[in-house]
């Protein structure tokens, strides 16, 4: 009995301590988790500013506004931006990705204009394909004049998963998948040569808007000018967008025909005002130029009236419209026209004040804002006044049938706001900012109806200016554009520079203004000038960084990012070869730090070569760049990926092909032979 | 034969006994059959964890070697080991990872016998799972000793780093890494299945050896009476 109670004694105690260790593991876990955030706690707190930060503002000269505007903006290192801008390229034909607030450029996307870097459009397969798509005819366009980039929205917000950008100068959307932050489709619009209004989402991106800008006959056809009214037209095209393969859908996309006034920018309606397009136009003279025959110039034959037209469309009837059938094919493209147009109530116009240049939708769908860019006034419609007035059915038509509303009837309010307004945006406290190009500023004022309770400013009233170096074009607020915009930040996209940096000749940067918009009422403050060193930047929209999640490394190693699935020439280490085929020669080569793999390649002097490299890294940042002489291949080649390049082997010799990505302490040695036998 | 049988496997435990007696009996099993059982999930946890922190990497690179595999930023650090002619972590212990989920299963399941036996046979059974802890960093040890030692000579760097045991516990430094090497849960859980059997050895040998030692008393007192008188044995 003795040694029975010594037994449960030693049992209870061994499974005591086994209890006892249990624990003591766990609570230890537990204190490491929390003496882990204490410190994090303690390393965020402020540090207070000595007396050496006090002497270097003095020493370089900055005022209390100049420190706070430091402190607003500096980014130390590895520390991430809030915000991520995505700001077109201008006539460089790029697209550049910004953070927010350090204003850092943190990539440039080749769209549409071969870039080397990217290896985009010098020899890699998927890349050809994607600026082939917008030739025009049998011309090679190899640039572009990005303007308006429109970010994916699910519900009328960004959702971070697609980019698109209209060429005005050819008339061309391209499409970037967000997922590797590059271009993966470019569609060349078959109606038009040329276009201005676009590109702009539909609430869920089921479309994308590209409004046209200066008439000419639909589907690229020649008619002299003494026909402009009766030739020449207007378009706007809805592209249809397919999420599952990310691709613009020609197939199923379609235009509306538009009389000969020169459509200028557009934005889709969205809550209430969802399933309806607003674009505004100008030079409704319909002025022909022609200043050297002493006729007045367009800059002046155009701002003849004191009233243009908006225009107002039904995208939802439009869409069934058009999958009637009820269209007719220019280039084989289905097109809306104007009497059907007009026929199915698809279009009206609203007059709207002399040359404006922007018709931007209030979070809620409420109100068209319109500036007159040769008015001092923005100029806010209602909806819902709309509506109301297309139901009464009280209008008169243009020359060509279309009905114009009477304004008196569907304006909301007219706000003074200075000289030369043009783009507006919104913050989340009721404001709304409209940039003034002539003098130069941009302007705070306030939204009223459900807006006015937001700010403590009367409603439809101007709060305040700040301004801007110079000469500003578009502004874009954060998520400002959206349903539910963020506030807190504010770009101005200023088209001149004049004396902000050194001088580097006659030809300057533009210049990025960051502007704080946090505080209400007549608190904006200037907080950083950037320079933009390319193209004309024209419109910019502002997402939350976390809104993006990006691919660090692609999914699998031999990854097409072209068709963003695997590739079917995809190499692993021990699978090198070269295949020949009479004259055909295939290279099959794998990528890794630090050699390619065969380093020779023998060929012979007419020889076609097909090569795949596979970068078979799976490591952040490990990425290899590829290039030939004399044969203009050169690529980027990123941790998992497959390219594939063709070429015909016109000249023999010797040919050391290498990395062109600094890409380990051995970069130098990663390289081979190419030897091209006469 | 049968009676080497019963020598090896021992008497059986007595079924009408009140229940703290039951409880005796039942203790070895318990605990023998917990030490199988951490030697089981053991396979499904990594043994020996390592860790490669350099400015380039501010994830760090991390491999968990498992009883019969490598996991984490094996490629990358195969890369990394290239430039100093270290061959690729998986020609490491070939045999044995392709051996180990067979070695162990069979390893526990004679725990899990071991727990039917009731004589002093039962270490033997239990043997190979007390040892395996010390096994396993034996074998551990000596690969990663063959991999610092048998550097390729004309590798990028081999002018610089010198044939080296790497760090097989705590931290050590290579290059510009520093590698900080630890067990895994998978290791602790074989130390504690071992720990387990010498415990269950222990309740083992405590339950079981009054009742071997009472059928040794009983087979001599009966062997006497053979020898000594067998015709009385006979009548009974």
């Amino acid at each position: 009995m003795q040694r029975l109670s010594g037994y449960k004694l030693s049992a209870k105690a061994v499974v005591g301590i086994l209890l006892v260790s249990v624990l003591a593991v766990l609570l230890l876990m537990s204190c490491q988790d929390q003496g882990q955030e204490g410190s994090a706690e303690e390393s965020s707190a402020p540090a207070a500013v000595s007396g050496d930060a006090a002497a270097i503002a003095e020493a370089r000269g900055l005022t209390p506004d100049d420190i706070t505007a430091a402190l607003k903006t500096y980014t130390p290192t590895g520390v991430h931006d809030e915000y991520i801008m995505f700001a077109s390229g201008g006539h460089g034909g790029q697209v550049y990705v910004i953070g927010m607030p350090s204003m850092r450029i943190i990539k440039q996307i080749a769209v549409f204009t071969p870039e080397p870097w990217q290896g985009y459009g010098y020899g890699a397969e998927g890349t050809m394909q994607t600026l082939a798509g917008g030739f025009v005819g049998d011309n090679e366009i190899t640039w572009g004049d990005t303007h308006h980039p429109a970010l994916s929205e699910t519900a009328g917000d960004y959702d971070g998963e697609w980019l698109f950008i209209n060429d005005k100068a050819n008339a061309r959307v391209a499409t970037i998948d967000l997922r590797d932050f590059e271009t993966k489709q470019i569609v060349k619009n078959p109606i038009a040569l040329s276009d201005h209004g676009g590109t702009f989402a539909t609430p869920n991106t089921d479309w994308v808007v590209e409004g046209g800008q200066y008439a000419a006959p639909l589907g690229w056809e020649y008619s002299s000018l003494d026909n402009y009214a009766e030739d020449y037209r207007g378009m706007v095209t809805f592209w249809k967008f397919d999420r599952e393969s990310g691709r613009l859908v020609p197939e199923e996309s379609f235009a509306m025909e538009l009389p000969p006034y020169w459509q200028d920018l557009c934005d889709a309606g969205k809550n209430v005002s969802e399933g309806w397009i607003f674009c505004n136009s100008f030079n409704t003279e319909m002025a022909t130029g022609g200043v050297e025959d002493g006729n007045p110039p367009f800059e002046a034959g155009a701002s003849q009236r004191d009233m243009d037209y908006m225009h107002i469309i039904n995208l939802d009837k439009a869409v069934e419209v058009a999958q009637a059938g009820n269209t007719v094919e220019v280039q084989g493209f289905p097109v809306i026209s104007l009497d059907t147009a007009i026929e199915e109530g698809l279009l009206y116009f609203v007059p709207e004040p002399k040359s404006p240049h922007g018709v931007d939708i209030t979070p809620g769908g409420e109100f068209m804002v319109v500036s007159g860019k040769l008015d001092p006034h923005v100029t806010i419609y209602s909806f819902e006044k709309v509506q109301e007035a297309i139901a009464a059915g009280d209008w008169q038509t243009d020359d060509y049938g279309v009905p114009i509303l009477n304004l008196d009837n569907v304006m909301e309010a007219q706000v003074e706001l200075g000289l030369g307004p043009l783009h507006t945006q919104f913050d989340d406290k009721g404001y709304a900012y409209t940039s003034l190009f002539l003098e130069p500023s941009v302007a705070r004022w306030s939204l009223g109806g459900d807006y006015a309770d937001l700010n403590e400013d009367p409603e439809w009233s101007l709060v305040s200016k700040v301004t801007v170096h110079y000469n500003v074009g578009h502004i874009a607020a954060a998520e400002g554009d959206t349903v539910s915009p963020d506030g807190k930040y504010l770009v101005s996209m200023n088209k001149w520079a004049i004396d902000r940096f050194n001088n580097v000749g006659p030809l300057l940067p533009q210049n990025f203004q960051l502007i704080d918009i946090n505080e209400p009422g007549d608190n904006l403050q200037l907080l950083y000038d950037m320079p933009i060193p390319d193209g004309e930047p024209h419109y910019a929209q502002i997402i939350k960084a976390d809104k993006l999640d990006p691919w660090e490394v692609y999914p699998e190693v031999g990854w097409n990012p072209h068709t963003q699935s695997p590739d079917p020439n995809a190499t692993q280490i021990g699978e090198e070869r070269v295949e020949r085929d009479g004259n055909n020669v295939e290279i099959f080569m794998t990528a890794i730090r630090s050699h390619f793999t065969p380093e020779h390649v023998e060929i012979k002097q007419g020889d076609h070569v097909i090569w795949h490299i596979t970068n078979v890294e799976q490591t952040y940042d490990a990425t290899h760049g590829f290039t030939i002489p004399l044969y203009n291949i050169n690529m980027s080649i990123e941790p998992g990926e497959t390219a594939t390049f063709e070429f015909d082997a016109t000249e023999d010799g010797v040919f050391s092909y290498y990395c062109t990505e600094f890409c380990s302490a051995l970069h130098l040695e990663m390289t081979g032979y190419m030897l091209i036998e006469p | 034969m049968s009676n080497v049988w019963q020598s090896i496997v021992g008497p059986r435990a007595p079924a009408d006994v009140d229940d703290e007696k039951r409880r005796e009996y039942r203790l070895p099993s318990i605990f023998l059959g917990l030490a199988a059982l951490s030697l089981i999930i053991s396979i499904f946890l990594p043994y020996w964890n390592l860790t490669l922190e350099a400015p380039q990497y501010p994830k760090g690179l991390h491999v968990q070697t498992y009883v019969n595999r490598l996991e984490g930023d094996v490629q990358e650090i195969d890369g990394l080991n290239h430039y100093i002619g270290m061959r690729p972590l998986e020609e490491a212990a070939q045999l044995e990872r392709s051996l180990s989920i067979i070695l162990i299963s069979v390893t526990a399941l004679l725990v899990v016998s071991a727990i039917f036996i009731h004589t002093k046979w039962v270490v033997l059974l239990a043997l190979p799972a007390l040892l395996y802890p010390i096994l396993f960093v034996a074998d551990m040890y000596f690969w990663l000793r063959s991999f610092g030692q048998n550097l390729d000579p004309t590798a990028a760097l081999s002018n610089y780093i010198e044939p080296f045991v790497p760090t097989f516990l705590g931290e050590g430094l290579i290059g510009q890494f520093r590698t900080i090497s630890s067990f895994g849960a998978g290791y602790y859980l074989a130390c504690l299945a071992s720990v387990l059997i010498l415990v269950g050895l222990y309740f083992h040998r405590r339950a079981y050896k009054p009742l071997v030692d009472a059928t040794q008393e009983k087979a001599q007192g009966s062997g006497t009476q053979d020898s000594g008188s067998s015709g009385a044995t006979g009548e009974v």
